[in-house]
């Protein structure tokens, strides 16, 4: 059946016997107009909304570079104790752009994961993993503790008390030129193996490093 | 004389002049007429006088009480926020560096700053504090059933969008308060799987609080949602008129058709 009305269908116009045909004609002009219309109204919308929300999203898919920066020498750490400083993250925006690290080297009897070209000096960020409130070194608890909701690190970042998900973030360090230099952020999960950056509140455990992806464009450094 | 028909029931309408008055206020009169005129005018070319009795002058049901001006309350309250909102937009830096400065100035410099500034940030408690109340109105009266349940609808939505309004509008005043509850607040954001981490990516233009973040919740805060609230407002105005109000729950119909009165 409908292989027969298809065969039957008029071709132009005139066949279909449609008043005010032109010899030829496959198409009324009154449905080629509304057509046309139509489809100059949508070219008119993306005109409009296509550019908006291109750089409104645009953000998210942009490269943020972190360039090392310096921030002592080795003789100002040691093994055993924090010391906090401050780097910045995002540049041209004062006071915002920065955040305090807290460093110290690299201990046998603290750490767990092994030495690499990276962690000669142990980074931690100050932001705590539950929701981003920015966590304190208290040194005779020897715990990192955020004023916000409770939440408590111990001396390797690991959470030991309250709503964090993960342990705190740290950075990449290395050694040049006789400085101590600060990289780029990355994360960690429960076993203090590195994941590519994510916001607090996304654990990484699990199958949380796929229902949380990290971003495109900010992935941890190739082969750490 | 002009033919306006004023939009007034003709319960309401002034009684004829007594025959004393007469040839009293002759210039009164005139200059009355001046004005009947220029309204006549108007009406004439766009034809609102209609439109205005229809809105203005509808029936309400018996038992109408207080308890119904919640709407136009929250309706006030909106209009305060946007009109506080434009004069202070006038002082206003949307920059990490500057905001707070302009704020500063803004607060304990400026000839009865204060008093617009606060008037903009204990109205926003309010506004919400009314949204609410408004609700509850609509909720426990049943005014949300049959044939009004696309006002619920667009109500909600009023509702998000001002919960909107009041977050970005938080971090603006830029001290600290503002910016760690915005870092929390888009931390939440983020815990949303999948769509959660580029949703705080949106929000703050970026992997870091940056120059554009500010800006952003500016713009959303001062053009974005308040052009969406306001024609959401005239939607929901709109079916508010046609549909008319709700009797309160515990008014009884009347079934008694002796005390019906038919009405053309």
């Amino acid at each position: 059946m409908p292989d027969e009305s298809k065969q039957n269908k008029p071709k132009t116009t005139s066949e279909a016997g449609i008043p005010g045909a032109y010899e030829g004609e496959s198409v009324t002009r009154r449905r080629f107009m509304t057509g046309t219309a139509h489809g100059a109204g949508a070219v008119a919308m993306a005109a409009i909304t296509v550019p908006s929300l291109a750089i409104g999203v645009a953000p998210v898919f942009e490269k943020h570079d972190q360039p090392w920066q310096a921030i002592g020498v080795p003789g100002d750490f040691d093994d055993q104790s924090y010391v906090p400083k401050t780097i910045t993250t995002t540049a041209g925006v004062g006071e915002v752009g920065k955040t305090t690290v807290y460093v110290r080297k690299y201990s046998q009897q603290i750490d767990s994961e092994k030495r690499d070209e990276y962690n000669a000096y142990i980074a931690i960020s100050s932001r705590c993993m539950h929701l981003g409130c920015p966590v304190r070194y208290v040194a005779a608890s020897e715990l990192f503790i955020c004023p916000c909701h409770g939440g408590a690190y111990d001396k390797q970042g690991k959470v030991t008390d309250g709503p964090p998900v993960r342990p705190l973030d740290r950075f990449y360090t290395r050694l040049k030129d006789g400085l101590v230099e600060i990289g780029p952020r990355f994360s960690l999960n429960s076993e203090m193996q590195r994941f590519s950056p994510r916001d607090p509140g996304q654990p990484v455990d699990g199958i949380g490093q796929y229902i949380y992806p990290a971003r495109p464009t900010v992935r941890k450094l190739p082969g750490s | 004389m002009p033919k306006l028909k004023l939009p007034i029931p003709p319960g309401l309408k002034p009684p004829p002049k007594r025959p004393s008055e007469n040839g009293h206020g002759e210039e009164r009169g005139r200059l009355k007429e001046v004005g009947v005129s220029a309204v006549d005018w108007i009406d004439e070319r766009t034809a609102l006088s209609g439109g205005a009795r229809w809105m203005m002058f509808r029936k309400i049901p018996r038992g109408t009480n207080w308890f119904y001006t919640l709407g136009s309350a929250t309706l006030f309250a909106f209009l305060s926020q946007a009109v506080t909102g434009v004069f202070l937009a006038m002082y206003y830096d949307p920059n990490a560096t500057r905001a707070y400065e302009s704020i500063r100035h803004l607060t304990n410099e400026v000839f009865m700053g204060e008093l617009a500034r606060g008037m903009h940030k204990w109205g926003s408690t309010a506004m919400v504090v009314l949204i609410f109340l408004h609700m509850g109105r609509t909720f426990f009266f049943g005014a949300y059933k049959y044939p009004r349940e696309m006002n619920w609808v667009i109500g909600v939505a009023l509702l998000i969008l001002t919960l909107f309004m009041s977050f970005t509008g938080y971090l603006l005043p830029f001290d600290q308060r503002s910016y760690w509850a915005t870092i929390v607040g888009v931390a939440i954001n983020g815990t949303g799987p999948l769509v959660g981490p580029y949703l705080s990516d949106f929000m703050r233009a970026g992997p870091e609080f940056g120059a554009t973040t500010l800006a952003r919740f500016y713009a959303i805060h001062m053009l974005l949602l308040p052009g969406i609230i306001a024609a959401l407002i005239g939607a929901h105005l709109y079916l508010v008129a046609r549909q008319g109000t709700t009797a309160p729950p515990w008014m009884k119909a009347d079934n008694d058709p002796k005390l019906r009165r038919d009405e053309a």
